[in-house]
């Protein structure tokens, strides 16, 4: 039963993981960019969360709403500021300036705020566990869990099924042939950052809730190990990102459970590079380009 | 239709077209023949918006196009079928052909324009559920050439449509670009395979590193024994 009770704790701290790995892949997929600034939009997620719910005195829900809405904005504008004059620049320079915007917010945030910690209030939806076979699952858990699973539906029908999701994929394929077709390469790119962006704002108030404490440097750590499970699960590729942050979520907690908790982080970066070894491509990659 | 004077295309430093000048009229086949490098599908590139000319203008319905985005001149009724097909490879051939449309809100028209696809290609219609870069070259030719109809053309950019083709299947492409030049849409051809081009077109231009060197009838091209000797594997 403890294996259980920790493969349910794994899935839910993995389902964040799995939404900050989506803004990853989803952004690389289309602009072949590591968006390294991804783990302090999320970090911006939690606040804009904290300040909603503290401030606001709003719900679970109309905060998560806030905390996406504002993320999304502020990936767009990111990407038009700071790497959309690139694009045609080369694929170091903007890395370099991803890691730069990443600098600029997580020290903007403290500039602004201060870079005390701040902690979720305890009370935001009602502390009951319910128990499955002995397995304990916390109504908090439930609702990230939840929470999560709704986003990850909603995202996939949109990249499939809506307008915008096609010219998403077409752009990411191949952005000349897109653009012959009519397609607003830029627009469409914006609503590639705007969409990875809203789930990094979710994943920061899950976050905010199932951990408490919230700092301006909390994104560094999550959004390295986010961008692994996106990498596991073969960066650029949507339903690799989620088995990969579920997966990793769930080795991680199993690592604790048997008593090596210190080594938790180091596993994730451990699991990074046997994937590269191994399975360069991640999970659902294909090491064959099409045939042309 | 269509009308070119004089554009500068550059690669950087490299000039890679040199005062090109041509002509399409309306309900026309032209074909534009040359050999690998001679700047075709950097015209096309231009023609669609891809590229810049550094001067020069491109008139199309006689209204200035040279510059625009691709997206403008799409909906203006230009679709060019790029070299090498480029279908989304990880789409349906239903997507793929969706996408063709992307630019238009007439759900009736675009319905319609989906069963003459299928008609024109029946193959389509077999696998349209079917992810497109598992077809075999051919189909992914028609669905590339399906697609851009989608959009309602009124000008239509073909760049190497044979490549890569088995000789009866070439034979079917071009059967096919002629049926859809007979159902109105004018054609603007580039091809390697100098013969079967000027069989079908009303009018050919000769490119040579990047300059028009020739022009005129299929018909006088075809018994230019310069054609002949440099293009058609001279007898």
């Amino acid at each position: 039963m403890e294996f259980l009770q920790q493969l349910v704790n794994g899935v839910s701290l993995g389902s964040i993981y799995a939404l900050i790995a989506l803004g990853y892949t989803m952004v690389y997929g289309i602009v072949k960019l590591i968006n390294f600034a991804h783990g302090d939009i999320f970090m911006v997620g939690a606040f804009i969360g904290f300040y909603s719910i503290t401030i606001l005195d709003l719900g679970f829900f109309p905060s998560l709403l806030i905390s996406m809405v504002t993320c999304a904005i502020l990936g767009v504008l990111i990407e038009r500021i700071a790497y959309k004059p690139l694009r045609n620049a080369t694929r170091i320079a903007a890395l370099i300036t991803a890691i730069g915007v990443s600098l600029l917010i997580e020290y903007g945030v403290i500039y602004v705020r201060g870079a005390q910690p701040e902690a979720y209030p305890g009370d935001l939806i009602p502390a009951t566990s319910l128990d499955f076979l002995g397995v304990k699952v916390s109504s908090q858990s439930l609702l990230i869990l939840g929470t999560s699973v709704v986003l990850m539906i909603l995202l996939q029908f949109i990249v499939h099924k809506t307008k915008i999701g096609k010219a998403m994929r077409a752009v990411s394929h191949d952005m000349d042939a897109a653009r012959l077709m009519g397609i607003n390469v830029n627009n469409t790119i914006s609503a590639t950052f705007a969409i990875g962006s809203a789930l990094a704002g979710a994943a920061g108030v899950a976050f905010g809730m199932y951990y408490t404490k919230i700092e301006p440097l909390m994104g560094i750590i999550p959004g390295l190990k986010a961008f692994v499970a996106a990498v596991l699960g073969g960066i650029g590729i949507i339903p690799g990102a989620m088995v990969g942050g579920l997966l990793l979520g769930v080795i991680e907690s199993l690592v604790s459970a048997a008593g090596f908790s210190l080594w938790r982080d180091g596993v994730a970066f451990v699991v990074l590079i046997l994937i590269l070894i191994f399975r360069p491509a991640g999970l659902f990659g294909k090491n064959v380009r099409e045939k042309v | 239709m269509l009308k070119i004077k004089d554009i500068n295309v550059y690669y950087g430093n490299i000039h890679a077209l040199k005062g090109v000048s041509l002509d399409i009229n309306e309900g026309e086949i032209v074909t534009l023949i040359g050999a690998n490098g001679a700047g075709k599908s950097t015209l096309l590139k231009t023609i669609s918006g891809l590229l810049k000319p550094k001067n020069g203008n491109i008139l199309f319905e006689g209204q200035s196009i040279s510059g625009k985005v691709a997206q403008a001149i799409v909906k203006q009724g230009l679709s060019h079928v790029p070299e090498g097909r480029r279908v989304f490879a990880n789409m349906s051939v239903e997507e793929n052909l969706e996408l063709g449309a992307y630019l238009r809100k007439d759900k009736q028209g675009i319905k319609e324009d989906f069963e003459k696809v299928y008609n024109l290609f029946p193959r389509l219609l077999e696998r349209r559920k079917q992810l497109s870069g598992t077809l075999s070259g051919g189909e992914q030719q028609m669905l590339a050439m399906g697609r851009a109809l989608m959009a309602r053309p009124k000008l239509l950019l073909l760049d190497e449509p044979s490549m890569g083709l088995a000789p009866l299947l070439v034979k079917t492409i071009f059967r096919i670009i002629d049926e859809i030049n007979q159902s109105g849409t004018t054609i603007l051809l580039v091809e390697q395979n100098a013969n079967m081009a000027l069989s079908i077109a009303d009018r050919a231009y000769v490119i040579e590193t990047g300059k028009i060197v020739l022009s005129g009838s299929s018909d006088e091209l075809n018994q230019s024994d310069q054609i002949r000797m440099a293009y058609l594997g001279g007898h």
